[in-house]
């Protein structure tokens, strides 16, 4: 008897073995990081030249400084529109690329060749391709100089000082990048549905387009909600391909800075009072969002 | 570290003792020093400098060279979005007293005051490196201003002079003005409103004025009457900076030049005859350096460039050599310093060899006189003396400490109202607010 159960203790502590590197990691780079973050976000602390000033205790200061600045919802919506310009041809895109992929009815010919093709783009680091899109849609860049010689536009389009184009841009370039990555996600999703409902509903006579709205979606939904999280919180925290993109500035009018690149802005001067209290309420945006998507598409299911 | 140290020290002393060779008295000194010389600089031009003029200094590698026993490092930290002095700011401040210190850093006058004022000293005084004022007599006086603490005690040194003329296309100011001599186009360019009428002929001829407005901008910044950051930490806009932005308004919305950046592939188009641009505006550092004169093609390497004054006196940029406070290194740095920016002999020929203006009066008189100095790229045209002239105008009272930042925002910003995306107000409002996340202590 006390043999037995001394085993199964023992399998227990293997588990906790097994955890240890990943608890060790998560407690150095995210739960330490998150912690003094937060204890940061209290302190008027910046560089000024050579010229340390403080830390000082302010309190909520920074905080009232950063709602206090009506840019900030301006950043944070710049933020959205992108991710969401993004995020919709994203999901179209590998939902429709997922169910052809997945659907054995069609039998598509290499596959496997296609599946590496639009995962690619991930693969490309994300400054790269920023650094290719700004040479190609510079105002003499190759775009530019193809439009006009077709004789599509008269002068060149100054993709990079209007708004809607710089952000269609930027919501462009992270499709592209990130379509392959959910469409492998989804597929697997698709492929983890039990066929005998998919064969079930051919023999009832259900066409592509009902199976696809009335059997694969619903049941795809746990990969969807995961899906959408991920996307949401990689949207907030878009940096580097606007970044690179806009040199930093954000520009045409500050209309493509994320909130993350005016959290770098404060890093100039290495405020790391106002860039924390900036990421605290990153935090909870994020968290505040994530917990809305969570809720509006598992209720569902109840 | 400090094996490697003991054993330099004693093969040092080894040398010395067998050889006493005179030659050689020089290295064992500064070997006794220090056996690395840290350099901290921003691009490859004093490299390049030190390379090709001082005398016995090896390259071993891109990043490493040789004087005698003294290994030299070089810290390359582009100067974009302040990194250059974001990095020097770490790292100043703990200089003395650390393991590998840095020696030797250099400065622009952008930001020379900063450290030259700092509350805590980084540079050491040029005083107490031996180098004698007689000794630097023969500079302009300009670029020891630049350099000059509260307490006036000059703290860095300068090879190079760098006033500004308008460099302009021969062909187009042919084509256009019916004349390439230097003293015939000052007169379509001799002021603002003759240059911008000028600008209205060339472009019915189909060439840019200039390549963007961000060309012109330091010649009206140089020519402020208040800095940009008052006694109160208050931001300000000066009158003839404002003046830049009307004017370069009226030129972009006539179509008579760009809102580019500078350096970028689009502001670079205008080195080559197909960019159709009129003129840049730059010191003899952007003529030499800057101007492809190496590629097959560009103007530059046909020698189809003018200069001549231009509408205002400027300059632009310049080099100030510094020793780091807490250098182990003194000797050399001084010894340095001394070639470089007072030994005649090497300077002239650095003006020869690379056409920089070099900081030495006497010399660059003589020189603006004698035609065996006509620079290649400027199709034979002897500027010494336009540079020289442009050197005795160069007023340096309205520097601040934030120069830089303040410009690079403010170029910034008013590309928003060139290109038509903001109010004057608007684009002034945002210049305010990226200014003030940059450096928090300023107020608007």
């Amino acid at each position: 008897m006390g043999k037995k159960k001394s085993k199964v203790v023992q399998y227990n502590r293997w588990g906790y073995i097994f955890m240890i590197p990943f608890l060790v990691t998560y407690l150095i780079f995210q739960l330490i990081p998150l912690i003094t973050t937060v204890y940061n976000s209290f302190f008027e602390n910046y560089r000024s030249g050579l010229k340390q000033i403080g830390p000082n205790f302010i309190g909520f200061q920074n905080y009232a400084t950063i709602f206090g600045n009506p840019d900030l919802w301006k950043y944070f919506g710049n933020t959205m529109i992108m991710w969401i310009a993004g995020f919709i041809p994203q999901i179209f895109f590998s939902l429709l690329l997922g169910a052809w992929f997945t659907d054995t009815s069609l039998r598509l010919k290499g596959q496997r060749f296609w599946k590496t093709v639009i995962y690619l783009p991930n693969l490309i680091m994300a400054s790269a391709f920023a650094m290719l899109f700004f040479t190609l849609f510079g105002d003499s860049g190759p775009i530019n100089s193809m439009l006009t010689s077709m004789g599509i536009v008269s002068a060149p389009i100054k993709f990079l000082s209007q708004t809607g184009t710089a952000r269609g841009l930027v919501a462009f370039m992270n499709f592209i990048m990130w379509f392959g990555n959910t469409t492998i996600l989804l597929m697997a999703g698709m492929m983890g549905i039990d066929p005998s409902l998919f064969e079930a509903a051919q023999v009832d006579g259900a066409t592509a387009t009902q199976v696809f709205w009335k059997i694969t979606l619903p049941l795809l939904r746990p990969i969807l909600v995961y899906t959408m999280i991920t996307s949401l919180i990689g949207g907030l925290q878009m940096f580097d391909v606007p970044q690179i993109l806009t040199n930093g500035t954000g520009d045409p009018a500050r209309n493509t800075m994320t909130l993350i690149m005016y959290l770098n802005k404060h890093l100039f001067s290495k405020n790391f009072g106002l860039a924390g209290a900036l990421s605290v309420f990153l935090f909870i945006v994020t968290g505040i969002l994530s917990l809305i998507v969570f809720k509006i598409t598992v209720r569902k299911e109840k | 570290m400090k094996k490697q140290l003991l054993s330099t020290l004693l093969c040092a002393s080894m040398v010395a003792g067998t050889l006493a060779c005179a030659g050689t008295v020089f290295a064992d000194e500064a070997a006794a020093e220090g056996p690395v010389l840290n350099i901290q600089c921003w691009n490859e031009e004093f490299k390049s400098r030190l390379t090709d003029h001082y005398p016995g200094y090896e390259e071993v590698d891109a990043t490493h060279g040789k004087i005698g026993d003294v290994e030299v490092v070089w810290t390359i930290t582009p100067s974009d979005d302040n990194a250059y002095q974001n990095n020097l700011d770490t790292i100043l401040p703990e200089n003395e007293g650390a393991e590998d210190p840095v020696d030797l850093f250099l400065v622009e006058a952008d930001y020379a005051l900063k450290y030259v004022n700092s509350e805590v000293e980084v540079t050491e005084k040029v005083a107490d490196l031996g180098l004698t004022e007689d000794e630097l007599a023969n500079q302009y006086q300009y670029t020891k201003d630049v350099v000059t603490d509260a307490n006036g005690d000059l703290r860095g040194v300068s090879w190079q002079g760098c006033p500004g003329l308008l460099i302009y296309n021969r062909e187009a100011a042919k084509e256009v003005l019916g004349t390439d001599d230097p003293a015939e186009v000052q007169e379509f360019v001799k002021d603002w409103d003759t240059f911008n009428e000028t600008a209205a002929k060339l472009k019915e001829a189909g060439y840019n004025a200039v390549s963007t407005v961000n060309d012109t901008y330091r010649v009206y910044a140089n020519n402020t009457t208040s800095k940009w950051v008052d006694d109160e930490g208050k931001i300000n806009i000066d009158p003839n900076i404002e003046k830049w932005v009307q004017d370069s308004k009226a030129l972009v919305d006539a179509g008579e030049t760009t809102t580019n950046e500078l350096w970028s592939d689009d502001w670079n188009k205008g080195f080559y005859p197909d960019g159709k641009v009129f003129a840049y505006f730059g010191p003899a550092w952007l003529i030499n350096f800057c101007m492809a004169a190496d590629t097959e093609g560009s103007i530059a390497n046909q020698g189809g460039w003018g200069a001549c004054v231009g509408p205002q006196g400027f300059y632009w940029g310049g080099t100030w050599i510094c020793a780091a406070k807490g250098t182990d290194n003194p000797t050399l740095v001084a010894d340095i310093m001394r070639q470089l920016t007072t030994n005649e002999e090497i300077m002239t020929d650095i003006v020869k060899a690379d056409n920089d203006f070099v900081n030495n009066k006497p010399a660059m008189e003589a020189a603006a006189q004698d035609d065996s100095y006509a620079f290649a790229v400027l199709g034979g045209q002897n500027p010494l003396g336009l540079f020289c002239e442009g050197c005795e105008k160069i007023d340096l009272s309205n520097l601040s400490n934030y120069d830089q930042g303040c410009t690079e925002e403010f170029q910034n910003a008013m590309k928003n109202y060139f290109d038509g995306n903001m109010s004057y107000e608007e684009a002034v409002d945002q210049f305010y607010k990226a200014v003030v996340e940059k450096y928090p202590e300023l107020t608007y």
